[in-house]
């Protein structure tokens, strides 16, 4: 009898590795299983965006994160069906996808703005582009050569594998960080450190730093941000700054496929940029596709709009 | 008896097996950090790796792979938490062990063993949100993010090893030097500082190593803590970033194959070289002492 029993145990667990692994094998395009790999920063508002989808869908959608470099390589891999990617990928990343039979498309589906914070007793209020490249460079040490008080400039940012960490180093930086720079484990971690230290100046997403009420957070204030000397600072704080593109620390949060979607994952990735799916974007505080994306999307043939002819 | 004979040859086998177990283990680490780490001077010049002060593979220009600010860093810590664990921990030990009456001493012996079951992520905890903010204040700091708050947190980690070992290494002195001492008219405070502590010190030596290897290893609170500015530290006010925890950050997303990947194999491996030396040291007092003694 105990014999019996444990036999059957066997082939019961032997059945569960069969279901879950031919669960995580890919079923291609048009199966009801979408597995979503990446971004910890698109990680929540995917998945917020796959729950409502989920809803009136019958199509399981699994969303992890791990980073945007992470879900790059499992969409090399072909591990995944959508890498999420806060920065877009590298040319030797492509060539490897290339080399393995992937041929990887980009749809922007949420924009996110970057703030600069400092603490809140820092008299600085506004810095340029080029003033925050050369801070972060290390090439401007003291808060007294940007109009602040003599005192030496402490930087926070975050950890080289982040992509965000790639992102301004690419489009605000334009150089190497100075090695003073403070790798970060996280924006809340930058966002606790700069609130404690007076000297301090960070990069987060402005999401991090508005509350409930949509103000800015207590102990910190968020930098306006001027293209260069002649042109106004811009508050990243108005939404439609973002948008337009007035406000320059702007990046598009990405999703990659291999090759054009098709199937359940092609109505999937048309929610997103329906209006209700860019809804949820903003309520998760991110901002919706502007219109130069939104062509870039269309030209691949993926119109947010006709998400409801499905 | 010749069932007798076979259970005693078998557990014998287990025992040599069991013993061999951990030799085949260590060798195989070795290796495996060795392999992979060689393959990193294809492209990394052996000079620059070790006497190079920056460590950038995620480059915007040019990637170097220079590990002396990290090793620096890692030494640098490591001796602030000794400045700070060797005279408390042997202090510590020597008043469990002598002076402490019985019930004092049982009950200090256990809250050393309840320091020692705390997470280091709970440590270095401690160090973002206390002491940190602690050190900024006294020193008037814009931030406690640096190698002294590392130093700190990781004598707290190493105390209750050094004090542990160091206990045990003084109770284990014949009571015939303490009365040797006393007939000679030394006192209390005398006998322990010049007689007992002075022989007990192979054990103690070998606390602090096994002390300083416990520093040396430790990753998630000198990340948490230290500030991880990849920087050369010139003051242990300056955040620094120590081998274990750039490797920690960078293991995670390197792509598989690249110098990146092989180079923080090399630097797992002067980690591991540098803890096996100081065991080895440990080791070797261990023998001299012993040997004079005898």
């Amino acid at each position: 009898m105990n014999k019996l029993s444990s036999l059957i145990k066997i082939k019961v667990l032997i059945l569960l590795f069969v279901i879950i692994f031919t669960g995580c094998a890919r079923k291609g395009v048009n199966g009801t299983f979408i597995q979503i790999k990446g971004s910890d920063t698109e990680v929540n508002l995917v998945q917020r965006l796959a729950e409502e989808f989920m809803k009136e869908h019958q199509v399981y959608i699994a969303v992890t994160g791990g980073g945007s470099g992470t879900g790059i390589a499992s969409l090399i891999n072909k591990q995944t069906d959508i890498a999420n990617s806060s920065r877009a990928m590298k040319d030797e990343e492509i060539n490897l996808a290339k080399d393995n039979d992937v041929n990887p498309i980009a749809i922007v589906v949420a924009l996110d703005g970057l703030a600069l914070i400092v603490h809140e007793s820092l008299p600085v209020k506004s810095l340029t582009l080029d003033e925050i490249g050369k801070i972060y460079r290390g090439e401007i040490n003291n808060w007294e050569e940007v109009g602040g008080s003599d005192l030496e400039i402490s930087m926070y940012g975050r950890q080289s594998n982040s992509g965000t960490y790639i992102y301004f180093r690419d489009n605000v930086l334009k150089g190497d960080y100075s090695p003073k720079v403070r790798r970060m484990n996280g924006t809340s971690q930058i966002l606790e450190a700069v609130r404690r230290d007076k000297a301090g100046i960070g990069y987060v997403g402005i999401g991090y730093i508005i509350d409930d009420q949509g103000d800015v957070k207590s102990g910190i204030n968020s930098l306006k941000i001027a293209e260069d000397e002649n042109s106004p600072a811009i508050s990243p704080l108005e939404p439609e700054n973002v948008v337009s593109g007035l406000y320059s620390i702007v990046r598009p949060l990405y999703q990659y496929t291999d090759g054009l979607p098709e199937g359940n994952l092609l109505i999937f990735i048309l929610f997103e940029l329906s209006d209700r799916g860019q809804e949820i974007v903003v309520m998760e505080g991110y901002y919706p596709v502007s219109s130069a994306y939104m062509e870039m999307n269309e030209k691949l043939g993926i119109k947010g709009n006709e998400f409801e002819k499905n | 008896m010749n069932l007798k004979k076979i259970k005693e040859k078998a557990i014998y086998v287990f025992f040599f097996l069991t013993g061999i177990l951990a030799v085949i283990i260590l060798l195989g680490i070795f290796l495996m950090l060795l392999i992979n780490g060689l393959q990193a001077f294809k492209d990394v010049k052996l000079l620059d790796f070790f006497f190079g002060t920056v460590w950038n593979p995620s480059a915007y220009g040019e990637s170097s792979y220079g590990i002396l600010s990290m090793v620096v860093s890692t030494f640098m810590v490591t001796l602030g938490a000794m400045m700070i664990a060797v005279p408390l921990g042997i202090g510590t030990a020597a008043y469990i062990a002598e002076i402490a009456n019985q019930r004092v001493g049982d009950v200090l012996r256990s809250i050393i063993g309840i320091l020692a079951g705390i997470p280091s992520v709970v440590i270095g905890f401690i160090g973002i949100v206390l002491v940190g903010p602690f050190i900024a204040k006294v020193f008037n700091l814009s931030s406690g993010l640096n190698a002294l708050n590392g130093s700190i947190l990781l004598a707290v980690m190493s105390l209750p090893t050094i004090i542990s070992i160091s206990e045990g290494a003084i109770r284990k002195i014949p009571k015939d030097f303490k009365i040797a001492s006393y007939a000679l008219g030394a006192n209390r405070w005398t006998t322990l500082i010049r007689v007992t502590i002075p022989a007990a010190f192979s054990g103690i030596i070998v606390s602090i190593m096994l002390g300083i290897g416990r520093a040396i290893g430790e990753t998630m609170t000198v990340l948490m803590a230290t500030g991880n500015a990849p920087a050369m530290p010139h003051s242990f006010f300056d955040s620094v970033s120590t081998m274990t925890a750039t490797i920690a950050i960078e293991m995670g997303e390197v792509p598989y194959g690249t110098t990146h990947y092989y180079a923080l194999f090399a630097v797992g491996a002067v980690l591991f070289i540098v803890s096996l030396g100081v065991n080895l040291i440990a080791e070797l007092v261990t023998a001299k002492y012993q040997g004079r003694r005898t």
